[in-house]
Formats: C-alpha cells, structure tokens, sequence
C-alpha cells in the first residue's frame, strides 16, 4: 500500500467513525435517561416508568408523581446542564487553543455565580419594593451577564498578539474565581435567611432544586448553544494552529472568538442558575472523546453533548442512591473524580506547561 | 502589466517604533521573491503587511489589482497560503488532520473524496506521507515545518479552482530542515514558480536565497535598500553595510548544492 493510500484511507477511518460514535453516545444518554427515571429513594420498574411517560394512567398514582413531577424534571435538567457543561468546556478549550481550559476551573462558573447572587441580594433590595420577587428567568440572565464579562476578561487577560498563555489563564481564573468566592461571601454576610439558603446553593452545586420552572428556564438558553455550536467546528479546527494562520484559511477569526465567549457565558450562564457550580465536566469530557475519536470538533462538539449528558445524569443517579433518601451534592462528586484526572492530564503533559 | 502583488509606500507601526517604513515593492507573476536582512530588519513584518495579515499605517497593498484589506478573508484564502514558522497545536491532530485543514472550506465543486486527495498528494509532495497518522505534537520541528509545507500547498490547490493567480508567502520556511529537504522544498517552490504561482519568502541563508530568487530584496531597519538580482543586491560594499561582514561573493567557493534546475 502506499503512503498517499495510507493517508486518504487514514481520513476515511475518522468519517466512518463518526456516526457509529454518535450512535454509541446516543444509547449512552438514552440509558443513563432509563436510569436515572427508574432509580431513587423508590423504584420504578422500567415497563412502569414507560406507561407513566405514555401517559396512561394504569399506574399507581404515587409513582406517577414521582416520575412526572420530581424525576422527570431533573432528569432534564440533568441533560442540559450536562450537555451545556462538557460543550462549553469544549468550546473554551477550542478558544484558549488549549485543553485544560474549563469555565469551572478559570472562574466563569464562579462569576456567573457571583451575578446570579448579586441578581437575588440586590434584587431583594432594589427591585422587590416595585415589582415584587423577581421571576426566576431574572437569575439566568444574570448570570449569562456574570459569564460574558468573566470569559472575556480572561480572554483579554490571557491572550497577548494572538497567543493565549495557558498559566496566565490558569492564574487570572484563580483570581476571578477568589474575587467571586469573597464577594459571594461578602454578600452571603449581608443576607437574610431565604438569600443564604439560595445563596450556599451555588458553592454546592445541585440538581435537587429542579423542577419544571428552572427547566422552563434553561432550555430555551441551553438548546440553542447547542444548536449552534457545530457550526463553530471549522473555524476552531482552524483557530488549533494560531489566530494568524486561522485568518489565512479564510475564517473571520474574530466573529468565531465572540460566538465561542458568547454561547459560553449563555451555557454557564443557565447552567449555574439552574444548577450551581458543577466543575470538571467541562474538561474530563472532551478529552475522553479526544483520546477515543480525535480532537476534530465536527465530533468533539456534538460528542461533548451527548457524552455530558449522559455522565452527569449518571453522576446524579450516585448522588441520589448511595445514601438514599439522603443525597450528595453531586458537585462533590464531579470534583472526586474530576480533581484526579485534571492532576493525571496535569502529569502527562510532555513538557510541561508553556508559559 | 503582470505584477501580481503591488505595494506603495506602506509602513507598520507596533509599541511606537516603525517596523517598516516607505516600502514600494512590485512583484511579477509566476516569479521568486527572497526578503533578505539582518536581524529585526523587518522582514517577517513585510511579510505579514504583504499577505494581508496586519493592515499597513500608512500606503496600500494590491492583489490582482484590488486593494488588500477590501478582499474578505474567506476571499484571500483562495488567492493566497502563508507558511508560518513552525508553531504548537494545543490538540492531538495527526499530520493528515493538520494537511487537511488546509483544504476545510476552500475550494468550490470539491467532493469529500477530492479535498481527502489534496491532503494526501500534498503530504507526499512535501515528503512526510508516511507521517500521516502521526500525532502532530510528537513530530520534529523539521517534519512539522514539512507538514505545514503540505497544508499551504494543499489550500493552493483547492484554492486553484476559484482563483488560479495565486501567491505563497514563506516565513523562513526552511529554518529547521535538514539539507535535504531544505533543498527538496526550495526546488519545488521554484517548480511551482515556473506553472505560475508567485513566490514571496523571507529567508536567512543568502547563498541559497542568491541560487533560488528571481529578485532578491534587500530590508534593513525597516527600509528597502536594494532589489534586483543576486548579482545587484549582494555586492561587497552592500554585505558589509548591512550584514557587517566583509564577504565577497565572487570569492565564496561555490556552491556544492547549486540547485539543480532540471529537478
């Protein structure tokens, strides 16, 4: 065979692979789903579980509550926010052009944090004489706007005539996540009783607060990011070998550096409000997928998706039966499993990091 | 009237200090342009003024007749490829990976099939088809230097079937091969010159830039100070000013590597 053959038959492999992966990660989410809606406190047998989401009534009606009215809701919570997670983290790495980026670990989660609970204090304190309890869409959105600044000051921070310093990045997250982190404090110091509860949410992400509102709320913010993302593929594949020579390729680097920051402050943006901090998601999913099917985004962005979805409603599944009734902060769980891998990504790097 | 690649009076500017200054260049199709100098003299930053990368503060740059920094980018990309100094990749692609970049959204009628062959007949004209599914972080500066080489030359090709005037600039793209493929990728540059694709490169080596160029030009502290043929630019007197060395070429042994232009 010869080596042109070995390169173009080399291609087609990764195109035939794409497909069966996406099946794979498919069946993943639908299992993880199955799970998730079956187990808890109370088992529901599978069959069950399909008679109550068929809409039929045969079954017993305390199951159906809690399928309809408690799992249900957090199961699709789960999705988005896994799902919005592992392809921001995606994206970032994309953007930062380096695969230790992940908006938890660089301190966008904790500045969405940070808005949100500015959002809920100051929201009491401003607003609430005039237009009474703020509607809980006021949350996401504040966050989104905690997001967009912290993404983009790292951004600014971190990347000087086109080349991002990955400790740079690392540091300034540290800072703006400890700046977060005070602030939070500060506020929480300032608060009442209903603020803190709200308020300690975030530090420890969750998805037991879920329900049909917060779903209501995520979705139409966390399904277009991922609606859109793919079309981002080409031009961070590009933007892997440098701004320049992504700009000589032909792609208008700036507008896909502005979408990446903007789809990430929306994704972390909901998924903190709704969710809390959850970290590592974002980084133990896209390098799972770039060790299995390469770090081309046309799969790396759908796959971080369908594969986030499915680990943290797995996650979650753990969080609420290893010690049933009572339940983990599944945010604990993430970081036991993710803080390891990040420390084992950490050692293999050849080179260390560049500063 | 078959310049290709024009530029007036552009100058650059960064932290306050001019880079480039008062630069009138004109270069004709189908022909090799060597930027030559010393040091910091400014050639890489000619380069990038000339391919549209950094927009000049004062003059204009024209391409095929039409001002520069009016071609959008997607635009640029079909008329024009630019071989960077070998650079990191943050992510695991595999030499054929980075090669097809080259050709992911250039070209019109390309099939799937059609931009795979690209990349792969690419790969091997710069030498490192076997390389093709290798981890790009794990090859040397020189292989990687080579697979760039492959992703321009790739992106040229598909490019061809929107704009066939069409230009390659170089950064010093030779600076870590080995002799062999030093040589192996000027010749073909200078192949590709001779079916009508215009070259333009910054190179430190003089012998060879004096074996390869059609028109030599000659930067020092930002200005041009000469242009022509090697015989012209590489005088004694102009080697000694610029180059602060006295060196006289008709001296130098000759060259053991002369390329061949049969080749």
């Amino acid at each position: 065979m010869t080596d042109r053959a070995i390169g173009t038959q080399h291609l087609a492999m990764a195109r035939d692979r794409k497909p069966l992966m996406m099946a794979v990660l498919t069946l993943l989410v639908i299992l993880a789903s199955g799970l998730a809606l079956g187990s808890g406190a109370t088992g529901v047998p599978p069959s069950r579980v399909l008679t109550i989401l068929a809409g039929q009534s045969s079954a017993p009606a305390g199951d159906a509550l809690i399928v309809l009215q408690v799992r249900l809701p957090r199961l699709l919570l789960g999705l988005l926010v896994g799902a919005a997670l592992a392809c921001s983290g995606a994206l970032m790495q994309g953007l930062f052009r380096n695969p230790l980026a992940d908006p938890g670990l660089v301190g966008v989660s904790a500045g969405a944090a940070l808005a949100a609970a500015i959002t809920i204090v100051a929201g009491d304190a401003l607003l609430a004489p005039w237009i009474g309890p703020l509607p809980f869409s006021a949350l996401p959105i504040g966050a989104f706007i905690g997001g967009l600044i912290t993404t983009w000051g790292l951004y600014l921070v971190a990347t000087r005539q086109g080349r991002t310093s990955i400790a740079v990045m690392l540091l300034a997250g540290v800072a703006f996540g400890a700046m977060s982190g005070a602030i939070i404090g500060f506020l929480a110091y300032l608060s009442d009783d209903r603020q803190l509860r709200d308020l300690s949410f975030w530090s420890l992400g969750s998805l037991s607060g879920a329900t049909w509102t917060k779903v209501a709320a995520a979705t139409p913010l966390i399904l277009p990011v991922l609606l859109l993302t793919p079309f981002l593929a080409r031009g961070l594949n590009a933007l892997a070998l440098g701004e320049a020579e992504a700009f000589h390729l032909g792609v208008p680097v700036q507008r896909v550096k502005a979408v990446a920051i903007m789809l990430v402050a929306v994704a972390v943006g909901a998924s903190v409000a709704c969710a809390g901090m959850i970290g590592f998601v974002g980084i133990v999913v896209p390098h799972v997928l770039r060790l299995t099917a390469g770090p081309d985004h046309r799969m790396l962005l759908p796959g971080s998706a369908l594969l986030g979805a499915a680990l943290l409603v797995s996650a979650d599944t753990v969080a609420r039966t290893v010690a049933a009734p009572a339940e983990l902060p599944i945010g604990i769980l993430t970081a036991a499993f993710g803080a390891p891998f990040f420390l084992w990504l950490l050692l293999r790097r050849q080179g260390g990091i560049a500063l | 009237m078959s310049a290709i690649l024009e530029a007036w009076n552009i100058a650059y500017r960064a932290g306050g200090r001019m880079l480039i200054e008062g630069i009138d260049l004109s270069v004709e199709r189908g022909t090799v342009t060597i930027i030559v100098g010393p040091n910091g003299a400014g050639k890489s930053t000619l380069l990038r003024v000339l391919c549209g990368e950094l927009a000049p503060a004062t003059g204009e740059v024209l391409l095929n007749g039409a001002p520069l920094h009016r071609i959008p980018a997607w635009r640029l990309a079909h008329t024009r490829a630019v071989m960077p100094q070998a650079s990191e990749l943050g992510f695991p692609f595999s030499a054929f990976e980075v090669a097809h970049l080259g050709v992911e959204g250039i070209g019109r009628g390309l099939s799937r099939g059609d931009r795979q062959r690209i990349a792969a007949s690419a790969l091997d004209q710069a030498d490192v088809a076997h390389l093709a599914r290798r981890n790009y972080q794990t090859l040397s500066g020189g292989e990687r230097q080579r697979v760039h080489f492959a992703r321009v030359l790739a992106q040229l090709e598909a490019g061809r079937t929107v704009e066939t005037r069409q230009v390659l600039f170089l950064d010093e793209p030779i600076a870590s091969l080995d002799l062999r493929h030093q040589l192996a990728l000027l010749n073909k540059a200078k192949c590709l010159a001779r079916e009508g694709l215009t070259i333009i490169a910054v190179l430190h080596d003089l012998q060879l830039a004096a074996d390869i160029a059609d028109s030599l030009v000659l930067v020092q502290a930002g200005r041009l100070v000469a242009r022509g043929n090697a015989g012209t630019v590489l005088s004694p007197g102009r080697l000694l000013d610029v180059f602060g060395v006295s060196l006289i070429p008709p001296s130098l042994p000759p060259s053991p590597w002369t390329l061949a232009s049969s080749n």
